[in-house]
C-alpha cells in the first residue's frame, strides 16, 4: 500500500465521518469552531497513528480472546499521554475540548481501525493508514466545524468573514445546529462523492 | 453535603441530556434506535452499569488514585473498571435472566465502548459530586439517555414509510430528525 492509496482510502473512500459514520460523539460535540474541529481531528490521529502502530507491532503476541482489553490498554495509554501533553502545552485548547480528550478512548473509529486494519498488516502499512483515516477525520471535523462556526459566528477559524452586521444564527454552535448541518453535509458530501464515483469509472 | 440531589437528578434527566446536548452516546443512539424494544433493553442496561461505575469510579478515585497520586492514569483505570463491569453484568444477566440476555444480545458488550459511560464517570468526579451525587447523576444520566432513545426510536419507526429524497435517506435523516428533538430539549434550559 502506498501513501497515495492510504490518503485516498482514508479522505474519500473510507472517510470515517461520511462515509463509515464512527465517532460522531466529538464529530458532534467539538465542531463549534473550526479551531477546535482542527485540534480535536489532531489529537485523534495522533492516538489513531500510535495505536495502529503498537497493536501491528503486537499483533502476533495478543492472543485473540483478550485482544479487545489489550487494544483499550494500548488506547488509553496513548490518550493519557496525548491528554497530559495538551495540558502541558496547550491549556487554552484542553479547556475548550475538555471532556472529548480523554473521551478519545472510546472512539469507535480507533478501534475500528485498530480491529480491522492494524491486526492484520505490518507497522509501516498500519501507520500510513492511520494517518489516511486521520487526516479524512479531521478534514471531516474542519469541514463541519466551520460550516457551523460560519453560520453560528460569521467567522471561520475566528477571522470574520461575513462581516459585523450578520446576524448570527447562534443555534448552528449549539446542540440542534450540530445534528442539522451534520445530517444536511452528510446528504451534500455523499451526493458529491456519488456523482464523483460515477464520474471517473469507479476510480474514486 | 451542599448539594442539592433533586437538582442533580433533574439537570442530568433533562436539561444537560448526555445525548440531546452533551453529545455523548450518539453511537448506541444512531444504531440502536430502529425499534422501540431493543431501545428499552438497552437504556435498561446502560442504566445498571452507568449507576455501578459512577459508584466504583468514585470510591476507585478518592481510595485508590487520589489517595497514591495517581490522578494521570484515571483515564486508564476508568475505561478497565468499566469494561470489567461490562462482562460481570454480561455474565450475571446470562446466568440469572437468560430472557434477557437473548433480547439484548450485541448491545451489552457493546456498552464499554459507550462514551456516556465514560463520561459520566470523568463529570462525577470534574463536577466534584459527592459519592451519592455521583450515583445519581449516573443514573440520571442513563435515565436521560434512555428516554431520547426510546422516543426517537418511536419517531424512527414512523420515518421508515416516510417518503424522502433517496440522498436523505438513512443517517442524514436520523440527524435531522435528531436535531428537531434536541430542539426540544433546549427547551428544558431554564428550567434549574
Amino acid at each position: 500500500m502506498d501513501v497515495q492509496k492510504a490518503l485516498l482510502n482514508g479522505v474519500i473512500t473510507e472517510n470515517p465521518t461520511f462515509r463509515l459514520v464512527l465517532g460522531m460523539c466529538p464529530t458532534l460535540a467539538v465542531t463549534t469552531a473550526a479551531g477546535n474541529g482542527l485540534a480535536m481531528g489532531l489529537a485523534t490521529t495522533a492516538v489513531l497513528v500510535g495505536s495502529n502502530f503498537l497493536i501491528s507491532l503486537l499483533r502476533n503476541f495478543i492472543p485473540s480472546k483478550v485482544r479487545i482489553p489489550a487494544y483499550i490498554v494500548v488506547i488509553a495509554t496513548l490518550v493519557t499521554v496525548v491528554d497530559l501533553l495538551m495540558k502541558a502545552y496547550l491549556p487554552a485548547l484542553s479547556s475548550a475540548l475538555g471532556l472529548y480528550i480523554p473521551l478519545i478512548v472510546v472512539n469507535c473509529i480507533i478501534f475500528a481501525r485498530a480491529e480491522s486494519f492494524a491486526s492484520k498488516n505490518p507497522p509501516l502499512e498500519s501507520v500510513l493508514d492511520g494517518i489516511g483515516i486521520g487526516i479524512g477525520f479531521t478534514l471531516a471535523l474542519i469541514l463541519l466545524a466551520s460550516v457551523r462556526e460560519l453560520l453560528g459566528a460569521g467567522s471561520i477559524f475566528g477571522v470574520n468573514i461575513l462581516g459585523p452586521d450578520y446576524p448570527k444564527a447562534l443555534i448552528f454552535v449549539m446542540a440542534p445546529g450540530g445534528f442539522f448541518s451534520l445530517g444536511l453535509l452528510l446528504a451534500a458530501v455523499n451526493r458529491f462523492l456519488d456523482y464523483l464515483h460515477r464520474r471517473t469509472g469507479g476510480l474514486i | 453535603m451542599g448539594e442539592n440531589l433533586f437538582i442533580i437528578l433533574l439537570g442530568s434527566i433533562l436539561v444537560n441530556n448526555f445525548i440531546m446536548s452533551r453529545f455523548l452516546g450518539i453511537c448506541p443512539f444512531l444504531g440502536v434506535s430502529r425499534r422501540v424494544e431493543t431501545a428499552v433493553g438497552m437504556s435498561l442496561a446502560v442504566t445498571f452499569v452507568m449507576a455501578l461505575a459512577s459508584l466504583i469510579t468514585y470510591l476507585m478515585q478518592v481510595y485508590l488514585l487520589d489517595a497514591l497520586g495517581l490522578g494521570y492514569l484515571q483515564t486508564i483505570v476508568f475505561i478497565l473498571v468499566i469494561a470489567v463491569l461490562v462482562q460481570l453484568v454480561e455474565m450475571a444477566i446470562g446466568k440469572f435472566s437468560p430472557s434477557l440476555y437473548r433480547a439484548l444480545g450485541v448491545y451489552l458488550p457493546l456498552i464499554t465502548t459507550n462514551c456516556a459511560v465514560l463520561g459520566a464517570a470523568i463529570l462525577n468526579i470534574t463536577e466534584g459530586y459527592s459519592l451519592l451525587g455521583s450515583v445519581v447523576n449516573g443514573t440520571g444520566s442513563a435515565l436521560g439517555f434512555g428516554l431520547a432513545i426510546i422516543l426517537f426510536a418511536g419517531v424512527r419507526e414512523r420515518l421508515e414509510d416516510a417518503d424522502i429524497p433517496e440522498v436523505f435517506k438513512g443517517v442524514p435523516s436520523t440527524l435531522i430528525a435528531a436535531g428537531l428533538m434536541s430542539l426540544a430539549f433546549l427547551g428544558f434550559q431554564g428550567l434549574i
